[in-house]
């Protein structure tokens, strides 16, 4: 137990310390701020994949609902940026909670159903009909908070709370008791876990991460499109990111993150096809020979991956 | 009154279409559990198969669909034994097969992208030939009443394969149980790999009528393809042919209706649709079994 809060600490302090010097030693500060945020958003994809099995092709569905919940406070209600940041991480658990029968699907009906879930949001947000509350397709410009600099830390907290969490759920008996759940849900019932509830924390807890991840990004970059935060590619990442270091783990999706966004921003920004043919061609070759990612090839080794 | 009649006799060719659509994803579903999420993607190549057919050699459609149909097999049969016995092999294949095809589904979009780029493609719609109808004082384009025809054909073979064939017999014992069956003597790999093999045949024919059906086609429409089909089957019941059937003609009458009295939100009904049967009848409408979590 100590050896894992020595290595959490070495985690946290990295991360920190690299995303602190790269707009130093990058020219382009929005580089990294988008790895932070896809790196945020694989470790709520972690949270929820990694422990119970439950993959969210709909996660993008939160993330855009925490960009247009910071927008709405911001230019409706005229909220000041910080709470309104974090109202509009709790727009999308008010979302996740509204979604969360989606949880008594199992495997496919689960993927697809959050899918559809996130698509319907992504209407709702996007149709003509509600311009007076989002704009609808016309997008939303928050010129009057742009601060990315501060934007730029407030993604650093916010990546670093959620790696914290997923370190937490890790070693807690709660983390074990959704592992459990995951194996088997009737025998995890039987020993005195209460299967319900603990999903649905767990639900809401990566919901809670996608949305403020969601109402920082769209600070960060204070004017954006429902086509744009609701982009199924943002969730196909995220979890792409996850699946190739390890879900489970909390240094698997910072490699994922760190290697594959690396070589999207290498090569996919200018032919964004090859990249997307890489990462397909990644898939297959994962689950049919790696299905628990990067990581695991330490795993095998008796190498204690925190 | 006749907007309204309108709306119903087309959301039906249009539902029966769909059903051909679906029917693939739900037959693969039915033999081996698994999820095929490439399958629109499959559906585009078809469809970009009639188009480079028709604008560049001159090929009538339905020529390309008998083409298509034998290409469409035998990718169908190597893919099988390329990864499926395996993927069967392992602790959650349902769960990995989505995530392998998602995978596949992805390659083929950047491929497609590569090759066709990203601008959509249309064909004339009296390509297929002319056939117009009038019903109820109505006009119906002729591809439309064609798509509607050639749907009821494919699926109607489908069924005469499934229920007067000896090979569509082991097929539905492979459906009912898998181990049983191969306990009983029926070479599993053999069927399941036919019956992949048929699966995209009938993407690949459904692709063929899309431009005709849907008008313009792009590599990235796989996706949308892949979820309408993954709607109308669980409408339908996962695993139930028939089921298919009653679920593409719930979606394209509602499809219709909606972009008939209420355009503006039409592009969610296969969504909503899909939420609202997960959550209030996960079995689908003729599921018997349901499958909770």
């Amino acid at each position: 137990m100590r050896k894992n809060k020595l290595s959490n600490a070495i985690i946290l302090v990295g991360l920190a310390i690299l995303f602190i010097l790269a707009p130093l030693l990058y020219p382009n500060q929005s580089v990294p701020f988008q790895m932070m945020a896809y790196m945020a958003l694989a470790q709520g994809i972690n949270l929820l994949y990694g422990f119970t099995g439950y993959l969210p092709f709909g996660y993008v569905g939160f993330f855009g609902s925490g960009a247009y919940g910071v927008s709405v406070l911001v230019l409706l209600l005229h909220w000041s940026v910080i709470p309104a940041v974090i109202g509009g991480g709790l727009v999308a658990v008010a979302v996740a909670l509204l979604l969360s029968p989606l949880l008594r699907l199992s495997g496919a009906y689960f993927s697809i159903g959050s899918l559809a879930a996130s698509e319907i949001v992504y209407y709702i947000v996007s149709n003509p009909n509600m311009q007076n509350i989002t704009q609808g397709p016309y997008g939303v410009n928050l010129a009057g908070v742009y601060a990315p600099n501060t934007s730029y830390y407030a993604m650093l907290v916010i990546l670093l709370i959620f790696t914290a969490v997923v370190m937490y759920v890790k070693n807690s008996t709660f983390g074990m008791s959704l592992l459990a759940i995951k194996e088997d849900p009737v025998s995890a019932a039987m020993c005195g876990v209460n299967v319900v509830r603990n999903r649905v924390v767990i639900w809401l807890a990566s919901a809670f991460a996608a949305g403020l991840a969601g109402a920082v990004y769209g600070w960060y970059v204070s004017v954006f499109y429902p086509s744009s935060v609701f982009d199924l590619t943002i969730s196909i990442f995220a979890i792409v990111f996850t699946l190739f270091g390890g879900g489970g783990t909390v240094l698997g999706p910072i490699v994922g993150t760190i290697v594959l966004y690396g070589l999207y921003n290498t090569i996919g920004v200018s032919s964004p096809q090859y990249f997307q043919l890489i990462y397909g061609l990644l898939i297959v070759v994962l689950v049919m020979f790696l299905p628990q990612g990067l990581t695991s090839l330490l795993k095998r080794r008796g190498i204690n991956v925190p | 009154m006749s907007t309204f009649l309108f709306a119903v006799v087309s959301g039906i060719l249009f539902g029966v279409f769909f059903s051909l659509m679906a029917i693939g994803l739900n037959f693969a579903f039915g033999v081996m559990k698994i999820v095929n999420l490439a399958h629109g993607d499959f559906v585009m190549l078809g469809a970009f198969g009639a188009y480079y057919a028709l604008t560049v050699f001159g090929v009538n459609p339905f020529a390309t669909m008998l083409l298509e149909i034998a290409v469409f097999l035998v990718v169908g049969v190597g893919l099988y034994y390329g990864i499926i016995p395996r993927l069967l092999r392992s602790d959650d294949p349902e769960m990995l097969s989505l995530i392998l095809f998602f995978g596949i589904s992805q390659v083929i979009e950047a491929l497609a992208t590569l090759a066709f780029g990203t601008n959509p493609v249309t064909l004339p719609t009296n390509a297929l030939g002319q056939l117009s109808v009038q019903l109820f004082g109505q006009a119906f384009g002729s591809s439309w009443v064609i798509g509607f025809l050639v749907s009821v054909v494919a699926i109607g073979l489908l069924y005469l394969y499934l229920y007067k064939t000896k090979m569509g017999i082991a097929t539905r014992a492979v459906m009912a149980n898998r181990n049983e069956a191969a306990a009983s003597g029926i070479n599993v790999n053999r069927i399941s790999a036919v019956a992949f093999g048929i699966a995209l045949a009938l993407a690949a024919v459904a692709g063929v009528l899309t431009p005709f059906m849907l008008g313009g086609i792009y590599p990235s429409v796989g996706v949308n393809l892949t979820i309408t089909s993954f709607s109308i089957i669980v409408i339908g019941s996962l695993g139930n042919p028939v089921g298919t059937v009653v679920g593409g003609l719930v979606y394209g009458l509602s499809l219709l209706l909606m972009q008939t009295y209420l355009s503006s939100w039409a592009n969610m009904v296969p969504y909503v649709l899909l939420i609202l049967i997960l959550l209030i009848k996960p079995s689908g409408l003729l599921g018997k079994g349901a499958r909770n979590a």
